[in-house]
């Protein structure tokens, strides 16, 4: 209060710093914010504006080819009462947990690797690990298509060698088919969270527990692993919570035992033509995607507190 | 730091797994240029001869053409104006001590981790219900949702590991803040500027599913693709599309990374 009082006086005094811009030089805070206008604007209207109208919508209903306006809870009982949205959504967890936890387990060695034992050109190694996951996705994803398919790579390749005689239909159209791909498609998002947390452990450590007599698993188990953990839980956020709307994976891959909710939701706006249904279902999807965060950052922090 | 001579000791096991590790990162997408040259219809193996029709017949398709200046004047304008609201963002969050900044930067960093698809029905809605007809505006917003947060953290480190008394000096030495930034901000964080346009252009130009949503009636290169998916003798020409774009990508990002890391490093 005094402060307003005060730069306000302060402002008649000097009439050439008047107005706005002498606000802006006495306040840093200010100025930090207005320079970031832009940027928040844009944000707003790419997220926040989409983010009320998603919620508005997903409590409308359809009625025909338009919408009925009336505020309902009717699409959210919907998908709690109608089994197939529990099914789809349990799937998708699963297929995305799952291909998170591959994807982890995978990642985990090779991240341990640069960290310990590149000395030399690490960025070099950093760099071919993640290079695949900036070009296109769908590209990668069509990639795989090549390689499952009912005449793709590997049901070509053994039946060229002999190994087979009819191809095998599992692989393509599968939910194991899109784990493989998902996996395979994220694995730089857990390399890179991986690497810099187990980057970050103080080698002297590792040099204590040795001296205190400690073998190479047990200093893996006591030191390395726990002190990498904060990557470990990192990237396994980084995993689940995209790849549990996925859409492209499941619409190339998954056939209908693979179909994800993504794919559900594309459906509302696409064929099916219910937009507040395909709202509701967004909404439910981070909802669920929230709280298993939530229950995973508390199971977590649980667990450190044992530790400690 | 001492010798740690257990840590030092090359571990066997563990390099055959990073060789192996990399092969299988890689292997899945070298099968699409290895198909592109095949000579049949059919993708599968045996091989049958090496041909560079695909690439030919793709040179005469005008649809190609045209998604491919769409996909470059989307990704142009989605790297130039991300760049400048990353730089705008990046100053602001390491120059002021703004009260929230982390709250700031998580709402920025949001769309890594929310499902795309989410962000993409929700544009949609809303610019139906605006009444703004899909084209290739639209999916430039949304495009920009999703490259922001790669160009603030291409951008972050470097601004973060920018020395304040530099430009100190320069307005002590007679220069006004514009110039200052021109002239002494500015090329110290000049390799990430370049790194945040070239990933956003990538990130873009490869983008599918904000552009699934938005397409108006122009298609983005990747819905080209998307669209032809459905006809299997349309197959060895995508992969030959798909192969010069692989190939691109991966050149771009290359030499985007390389810019981007290569400053940072020697600083440390």
């Amino acid at each position: 209060m005094t402060e307003t009082s005060n730069s306000s006086t302060k402002a008649q005094r000097s009439p050439g710093r008047g107005g706005l811009s002498g606000l802006l030089h006495r306040h840093e805070n200010l100025r930090g914010f207005l320079l970031m206008t832009p940027t928040l604007l844009v944000m707003g209207v790419g997220i926040i504006a989409p983010f009320f109208i998603l919620v508005t919508m997903s409590l409308w209903t359809r009625q025909g080819f338009d919408f009925d306006t009336t505020l309902t809870m009717a699409n959210y009982a919907r998908t709690w009462n109608e089994p197939i949205y529990g099914a789809l959504l349990s799937r998708s967890f699963w297929i995305s947990g799952i291909a998170t936890v591959a994807t982890v387990i995978l990642c985990y060695p090779m991240a341990y690797f640069v960290a310990f034992h590149v000395h030399r050109n690490k960025m070099m190694w950093i760099i071919l690990m993640t290079l695949p996951f900036w070009t296109s996705y769908l590209l990668r994803v069509f990639a795989w298509k090549v390689i499952l398919g009912y005449e793709g790579v590997i049901n070509s390749g053994l039946m060229a060698v002999g190994l087979i005689e009819a191809p095998l239909e599992f692989l393509l159209y599968s939910q194991e088919a899109v784990i493989i791909t998902l996996a395979h498609a994220w694995a730089a998002f857990a390399i890179l969270p991986l690497y810099v947390s187990l980057e970050k452990i103080d080698k002297s450590l590792l040099e204590a527990a040795t001296d205190l007599g400690d073998g190479p698993v047990a200093r893996f188990m006591r030191i390395t692993l726990p002190l990498s953990l904060p990557g470990v839980i990192a990237a396994c956020f980084l995993i689940f919570i995209p790849t549990t709307g996925d859409y492209i994976t499941p619409a190339l891959l998954g056939g209908p035992d693979g179909a994800m909710i993504g794919n559900f939701i594309q459906l509302q706006f696409g064929p099916v033509n219910n937009w507040p249904m395909g709202a509701t279902l967004s909404m439910v999807l981070m909802m669920w995607i929230s709280l298993i965060a939530l229950v995973f950052l508390f199971i977590t922090r649980l667990a450190r507190e044992k530790i400690a | 730091m001492s010798d740690l001579s257990y840590i030092k000791r090359p571990n066997r096991p563990l390099q055959i797994y990073a060789i192996l590790f990399l092969v299988v990162l890689y292997l899945p997408v070298l099968f699409i240029p290895l198909f592109s040259f095949n000579d049949s219809v059919y993708v599968k193996f045996p091989l049958t001869g090496l041909t560079t029709k695909w690439y030919v017949e793709l040179w005469s398709r005008e649809p190609v053409w045209n998604a491919l200046w769409n996909s470059v004047k989307v990704g142009a304008a989605v790297a130039v104006i991300s760049t400048i609201l990353g730089v705008i963002a990046a100053r602001a969050i390491t120059r002021y001590r703004l009260p929230g900044k982390n709250v700031l930067v998580t709402f920025i960093m949001m769309p890594l981790v929310i499902p795309g698809i989410i962000f993409g029905v929700a544009l949609l809605i809303l610019m139906s219900r605006l009444g703004v007809p899909l084209s290739l505006f639209t999916v430039t917003l949304g495009h920009l949702i999703v490259c922001l947060p790669f160009a603030v953290a291409t951008l972050l480190p470097r601004f973060e590991g920018f020395d304040k008394s530099m430009e100190e000096a320069s307005a002590d030495l007679g220069e006004n803040g514009w110039w200052t930034f021109w002239r002494v901000t500015m090329p110290m964080v000049f390799p990430g500027i370049v790194a945040s346009l070239l990933l956003s252009f990538t990130i873009s130009f490869d983008e599918f599913i904000m552009a699934f949503f938005l397409t108006g009636t122009d298609p983005t290169l990747p819905m080209y693709i998307w669209g032809q998916l459905r006809f299997p003798q349309e197959f060895p020409s995508i992969l030959a599309l798909s192969a010069l774009i692989l190939f691109v990508s991966f050149f771009v990002v290359f030499v985007a990374q390389y810019f981007g890391r290569r400053g940072l490093e020697s600083d440390q």
